[in-house]
């Protein structure tokens, strides 16, 4: 059974038709790639796909359970987490307190605890601050759990956004252009980085991303939108030689 | 890891005095200020009366300054001889003590106390202490009850302006509905009146009914929070201060049109149950301790991460609609409470008491405080405060004064005074302190 099965989405911006029966169906433990030029639609799929809109037409099952049409907080806590292209850290908050807020679907005290801090909640931030601290150290960036977010280099920012997505104990990690403003030397480095977060978590990533070098190497499979359709899917090397993606990044030959 | 960054942490006059006095326990602090009260209660009136000052100074002689200018050297006397004197010696008089008898069994047993017992026994010495400076006046005492009022307000408006990044200015609303609805059932309950006939129970179950009274009235000034609540956290952006604005409007003229509360002349007979100043610093303390508790709670902080990226949070599980809501009728129904308090601690409320002007006033003092931050809204509230009565001399130039130091404090601090921080008070939180320094101990500061 897959994962993630998508079939036959359609959205409109009002007029317009941003993606078009669009569908796909992602197996556990796999790597797959959306790529396509910009404007495409391909961060409309992943935000309809975690509920930020609701789609006009078409069906989104996960795990064998239909999201369509769900609040991104329960497509969250269904097992569903995502990173962004341009970072959306909580800018005035510590890396810790960043972490440690993804626990929120999982608290296991409720508003009573929290106003008075009955017995419950003690033990139970003792337990979140000492996972959210694991899993930070899992990622080679506990030591800037207490510094303030957005004073922390971009890199170290891109890392503790990882952290955060991977607090709410995803089974699915979508990721939105993970090396965008990265190096060669860094994208190197990224790819590495997501093959061992995929073990280490046991996760299914689904990622957009431009630069081929980085798609070609982590995926198996790719589909590549345009205009809001699938053009082309196949593998790396098919994809590569298809005229129609060609065309769609570079434009038609002039004979 | 203290020593090496002590030297560049204390520079300058205030550093060398904050090193002078870094080994000092805070339990020889409040001994100090209970030295101070100790001796104005026993030489203040007759000091006062031989240095030219009249009668015993409210605070600390300060206000005075702007009456007669030729008393500033006495007042100086005085500050220095009924204040510092006293506090500095009983410091080191303490100090002393504790590094004297520090291998005594007593010393480390009070040592020992569980956190708990100490944050009450150092509550209690507070108290003890703001009780005797404020036995000697009725004025005093009243400035220290409104000034507790004034702390639940602040606090309760920082959850939602501060924490939350909304701004609403219906404190003043929250605060007449909570006031109105607890003046109402105080008076059915336990007064002979007009309007509401004899009173229902005897007069002696008042200072118990009290309490309930209070969380009723919060509870109905949050039923009504929810009528702005539900239309305008569909979206964000200055919605929420116009809906409050209104909601300030509708529950002002409401009031004014409603016989039986009186109308525009206002409200009176309630029960003198606030008389005390132990009634109001009980539920000061109660709802800082509340808002401290959800705020420093990962699901109280789930609120800032809504105020700084509401996308990120909804998809990182946090359920921002009901986040929102708490923080919002948080704050409603602590404002009623306090709402509550003022209408028994005056004993006569109208609508006049609860415009525009009243929430502007809580406004000024949390910014003057700061955003997000327990103790800068204290702190806020108590430096306001303080400024308030001791230019009050000044009459209507005090309203000229205090919006010249705000603009100052914005344009030096634009966060406030402790915006974003929190000051370390030790005597309120040893054992969150001595775990913290176990975590960081291997990171290495």
């Amino acid at each position: 059974m897959p994962l993630l099965e998508i079939k036959d989405l359609t959205h409109f911006f009002g007029g317009l038709r941003a993606v078009h029966k669009f569908h796909t169906r992602i197996e556990p433990g796999e790597i797959r790639g959306l790529i396509g030029p910009n404007g495409a639609g391909k961060t409309t799929v992943f935000n309809l796909t975690t509920g930020v809109y609701k789609p006009t037409q078409g069906q989104i099952l996960f795990d064998g359970q239909d999201i369509t049409g769900k609040p991104p907080h329960e497509i969250g806590r269904l097992g569903i987490s995502r990173t962004y292209q341009n970072l959306r850290l909580w800018g005035n908050l510590t890396a810790l307190d960043n972490v440690k807020i993804a626990f929120y679907g999982r608290i296991r005290y409720g508003l009573l605890g929290a106003f008075f801090g009955l017995r419950g909640r003690s033990e139970e931030e003792r337990r979140i601050d000492r996972e959210a601290r694991e899993l930070m150290a899992l990622l080679g960036i506990e030591q800037y759990a207490d510094m303030v977010v957005s004073g922390l280099p971009y890199g170290i920012q891109r890392k503790v956004e990882m952290a955060r997505a991977l607090a709410t104990r995803p089974k699915l990690l979508l990721l939105d252009e993970p090396t965008a403003g990265m190096t060669p030397a860094e994208m190197e480095e990224t790819m590495e980085f997501v093959l061992y977060i995929r073990k280490t978590f046991n996760l299914t990533i689904w990622l957009i991303e431009h630069k081929m070098r980085f798609v070609m190497g982590l995926c198996r499979w790719i589909q590549v939108l345009n205009f809001g359709e699938i053009i082309a899917e196949g593998t790396p090397e098919e994809v590569q030689n298809n005229p129609e993606v060609i065309r769609a990044y570079l434009g038609t030959a002039v004979t | 890891m203290q020593q090496t960054s002590t030297p560049s942490r204390f520079g300058g006059l205030y550093g060398r005095i904050r090193a002078r006095f870094q080994d000092v326990p805070i339990s020889a602090w409040l001994v100090g200020m209970l030295a101070a009260v100790l001796v104005e209660a026993l030489i203040g009136r007759d000091l006062a009366y031989m240095l030219g000052l009249g009668n015993l100074p409210s605070f600390f002689g300060l206000s005075l300054i702007f009456k007669k200018w030729n008393l500033i050297p006495s007042i100086v006397v005085f500050i220095v001889v009924v204040y510092v004197l006293p506090a500095l010696a009983a410091v080191y008089l303490v100090r002393w003590a504790m590094h004297r008898w520090r291998g005594v069994r007593g010393v480390a047993w009070v040592q020992r106390i569980p956190t708990r017992g100490y944050i009450i026994f150092n509550l209690a010495f507070v108290y003890v202490v703001l009780h005797l400076w404020a036995a000697s006046s009725d004025y005093r005492l009243l400035v220290l009850r409104l000034l507790g009022v004034n702390i639940i307000l602040t606090l309760s408006l920082n959850l939602v302006n501060g924490w939350m990044g909304e701004f609403s200015v219906s404190v003043a609303g929250f605060m007449a509905v909570g006031a109105y609805v607890s003046s109402v059932l105080m008076v059915w309950g336990f007064v002979n009146d007009d309007v509401f006939g004899p009173a229902v129970f005897p007069e002696a179950w008042a200072p118990y009914a009290f309490p309930l009274a209070l969380i009723v009235a919060g509870a109905v000034t949050a039923f009504t929070a929810l009528a702005v609540a539900i239309p305008s956290f569909r979206t964000r952006g200055d919605y929420l201060a116009i809906i409050t604005l209104a909601y300030l409007f509708i529950v002002k003229s409401s009031i004014e049109n409603i016989d039986f509360l009186g109308g525009a002349r206002g409200f009176m007979n309630q029960p003198k149950v606030a008389d005390s100043l132990l009634v109001v610093f009980l539920w000061t303390v109660l709802a800082v301790w509340v808002m401290h508790n959800y705020v420093t709670s990962t699901l109280g902080k789930a609120t800032s991460a809504v105020r700084d990226n509401e996308p990120a949070a909804e998809m990182m599980t946090v359920n921002t609609r009901k986040v929102k809501m708490v923080a919002f009728l948080t704050h409603a129904f602590w404002s009623g409470v306090a709402g509550g308090l003022y209408a028994h601690i005056v004993g006569y409320i109208n609508p006049g008491s609860f415009g525009l002007v009243k929430s502007a006033e809580i406004l000024g003092m949390l910014y003057l405080g700061g955003l997000n931050s327990v103790t800068g809204s204290v702190l806020g509230t108590v430096l306001f405060t303080l400024l308030s009565e001791i230019l009050r001399p000044l009459k209507l130039v005090k309203w000229m004064v205090i919006p010249v130091i705000l603009i100052v404090v914005m344009i030096k601090r634009p966060r406030g005074l402790l915006g974003f921080q929190e000051i370390r008070l030790p005597f309120l939180e040893r054992r969150a302190r001595a775990e913290e320094e176990v975590s960081h101990a291997p990171a290495g500061d």
